[in-house]
């Protein structure tokens, strides 16, 4: 639990960093760091189901997971190529600035703030989320209007505080933040009775929901108070690794759309329709300017998935969590999940 | 017989590299260059990596909205302020519970470190207990006990503990009424402040005139008696006006009256017991550390036991208190950071946590936080080491 020293870690480390490195970021610089190591270097969540947990066995599983896995498939072709850095919301930007980890991929929010002024780069959105507020059923709520007074628990370093803070001078209404550092933190005041609401994203309400003692004794209310676009991040500078990452995700989303899956990759490989021999690699190289091999893209499908059975796997209806598509279908079903074409 | 003529000595200036004065002083200027030079770099350095990896730089940020909410402010603060205010309340957070520790510590310490040398077998072990237990618990888990094991396990605002409908005890914190004065109150206060000056002036008077003449009066009582009765006079004869904002419970939780957070409450005790605990043992060691032929002595002349601790030991004990008590007090500063731990909002949880991460002007603000500590520590410093030249042996 010692969060705060571990920050203050990283933040040394950061300065120390900065303070010492000489030169930028180049291009290039990541991808042949990555290479030489023979693993790509991921920051995930301290734990969140759904988005980046260790299973029983200790192996990372999850959307921000499996979008590593992704990277890795990538650049090595084996998507076991992975080793995850469990960061709170307060270490991640730090580390990622530090050269610590090669990308962050941990339910962040994309704000002008954090793409323009820490010199970082987002490179797409893997889950779109809004904010929202779990509530104990016995306190008979069933609107956020209702809670004038009320005290919150909330992660601090988070989107979540902020726009907590939005909502209630815009209903013209008072609360208490009570503030904690990871979200099992938040959790466990939550059940103590330390606060009346616990706030976050409204995934990972459902998901922490369902880690209560008693998961019927809450409820998520109606309301959804803010747009959360969930998203990887990478060092600004550096085109080639943003290009990669921001690639890997595309692939993914492009698979779903034309139908491939990991089930049929391998049959799929050998078809002459252009547009899935582009994607298969057979035709053209995409892969060669952003310094991967041709069959990057089979490589992420065969190995990790397409974003549908991604999202299924893990938050979807195949896990507990059971979370609909909703925002997150295809832009063909409804959805606004689209990715430019690979061509 | 002839006499080896020794030569006359000579007396040139040797070259300045093999004078060792002049030595010193040229590796000095040296090394000060050197740390320049260093320091130069290192900031040049910093400015043009950040700049080049598009990291904003710069204390703008300071004037900027904070836009979140922060649970407990002693000043007023709305998620409207700037990060700057958030600088303030962090820090006015960190002095609270810092200046609450000393406090509770410095009482605590100086009761047990007494209570240790008592001739009572189960006061002097239970003491003993204490101060071996609690040194040796790492403070964190001690923050961490108070916290989820003893206050988490207090009932709901609902089913709150209360002592006469008046003070409530729930997992929300402490709720205790507020005194709000009336128009005439401030009357109250000036006389409650002419008193404590008026007592300063007899006591000082009293000194001087046992000095010159060697009779005393009970100067003690007498202050006491005037801080009490003067402001309890004016009180009475402006009718009364004070009155007290009683807790009510409505809605989520009680509203009017002092909440004292849990946070807070299990931050401070937990500083104050660990740190009392090694206050009581440099207190103990302080009262050993006079020699017992300086109280034979005092009880010789027939001075009493109140009179012989009072005038004998304890100033003599003081001189070897203070110095490590002032340690004791810098640790307690320092340790109060580990209110993060625990969501309580000091300095750096605030500062230090939330407003970097919002802002991610990491250098900007771990170097204002640590010059905080470091401006704080060296402000307790100085007090305690004129407090300690004050209580020196005076020699003559």
């Amino acid at each position: 639990m010692l969060h705060n020293n571990k920050t203050l870690l990283c933040s040394a480390t950061a300065i120390m960093a900065t303070l010492l490195a000489t030169g930028s970021a180049q291009a290039g610089e990541t991808m042949d760091a990555v290479k030489e190591r023979g693993q790509v270097v991921c920051g995930v969540s301290t734990g969140l189901p759904g988005f980046s947990t260790p299973d029983d066995q200790g192996n990372w599983e999850g959307i921000d997971v499996d979008v590593c896995h992704g990277v890795a498939a990538a650049v090595f072709g084996d998507a076991s190529k992975v080793q995850f850095v469990p960061l709170n919301a307060k270490e991640r930007f730090t580390a990622l600035q530090s050269g610590e980890i090669d990308v962050l991929s941990r339910n962040t929010t994309w704000t002008a703030t954090r793409d323009t002024t820490l010199g970082l780069n987002f490179t797409g959105v893997s889950f779109y989320d809004g904010q929202g507020f779990l509530v104990k059923e016995s306190l008979g709520i069933d609107s956020a209007k209702q809670l004038d007074g009320a005290a919150f628990c909330v992660q601090s370093g988070t989107t979540t505080e902020l726009n907590l803070a939005d909502y209630f001078q815009a209903h013209d209404m008072s609360f208490e933040p009570v503030v904690f550092d990871t979200s099992d933190q938040t959790v466990g005041g939550f059940e103590a009775g330390r606060c009346d609401v616990l706030t976050s994203d409204t995934s990972q309400l459902n998901a922490l929901r369902i880690k209560l003692s008693d998961p019927d004794s809450a409820k998520v209310l109606p309301e959804v108070i803010s747009k959360e676009p969930l998203g990887p991040v990478v060092r600004q500078g550096d085109d080639q690794w943003f290009n990669a990452v921001k690639w890997t995700l595309f692939a993914m989303i492009n698979a779903e759309e034309m139908g491939i899956s990991s089930e049929n990759a391998d049959e799929m490989k050998g078809s002459e329709k252009p547009g899935i021999a582009r994607f298969m690699g057979s035709e053209g190289n995409f892969g060669e300017a952003m310094g991967l091999p041709a069959d990057w893209a089979y490589s992420i499908v065969s190995q990790v998935g397409n974003y549908g059975e991604v999202f299924d796997r893990n938050v979807g209806a195949g896990s507990p969590l059971n979370i609909e598509r909703g925002l997150n279908a295809l832009w063909t079903e409804g959805g606004i999940q689209y990715a430019p074409p690979i061509r | 017989m002839t006499t080896p003529s020794s030569p006359p000595p000579r007396r040139e200036t040797p070259p300045f590299w093999r004078d060792p004065a002049k030595r010193a002083l040229l590796f000095q200027a040296l090394m000060l260059a050197a740390l320049f030079a260093v320091i130069g770099f290192i900031v040049s350095n910093t400015l043009e990596n950040l700049d080049a990896r598009g990291i904003t730089t710069g204390f703008g940020f300071l004037h900027d909205t904070a836009g979140f909410g922060i649970v407990q402010s002693l000043i007023d603060y709305t998620p409207q302020s700037t990060y700057g205010r958030t600088f303030l309340v962090g820090l006015l957070n960190t002095l609270l519970v810092s200046t609450l520790g000393i406090a509770a510590a410095t009482i605590i310490g100086f009761l047990m470190g007494i209570a240790r040398l008592s001739p009572n077998w189960l006061i002097a072990r239970i003491a003993g207990a204490y101060v071996e237990i609690f040194r040796n618990i790492p403070l964190l888990l001690q923050i961490f006990f108070w916290y989820f094991a003893v206050l988490r396990s207090l009932p709901s605002p609902r089913q709150s503990m209360s002592l006469g409908e008046a003070v409530f005890l729930n997992i929300r914190g402490l709720v205790v009424p507020a005194p709000v004065g009336g128009p005439g109150f401030v009357w109250t206060l000036v006389a409650l402040a002419v008193a404590v000056i008026a007592a300063i002036v007899l006591v000082r008077w009293n000194r001087r005139r046992q000095a010159a003449t060697g009779d005393r009066l009970p100067a003690g009582w007498i202050s006491a008696g005037i801080i009490v009765v003067l402001p309890a006079v004016v009180f009475i004869a402006s009718g009364m006006p004070l009155t007290w904002d009683i807790p009510k419970l409505g809605g989520f939780n009680f509203s009017g009256g002092i909440t004292v957070l849990p946070e807070l409450l299990a931050l401070w005790l937990a500083l104050s017991i660990y740190t009392g605990a090694f206050i009581a043992e440099i207190v103990r060691s302080g009262i050993q550390a006079v020699s017992k032929g300086q109280t034979e002595a005092a009880r010789a002349l027939s001075l009493s036991g109140g009179m012989t601790l009072r005038l004998v030991v304890i100033p003599q004990a003081m001189r070897v208190i203070i110095p490590p008590l002032t340690s004791q007090y810098l640790n307690l500063i320092k340790n109060s950071s580990l209110a993060t731990a625990i969501g309580y909002p000091d300095l750096v949880s605030v500062f230090a946590g939330t407003t970097l991460n919002q802002t991610g002007q990491a250098i900007e603000v771990i170097m204002m936080t640590m010059a905080v500590y470091l401006t704080l520590s060296l402000l307790v410093s100085m007090f305690m080491n004129w407090f300690n030249a004050r209580m020196a042996l005076v020699e003559r």
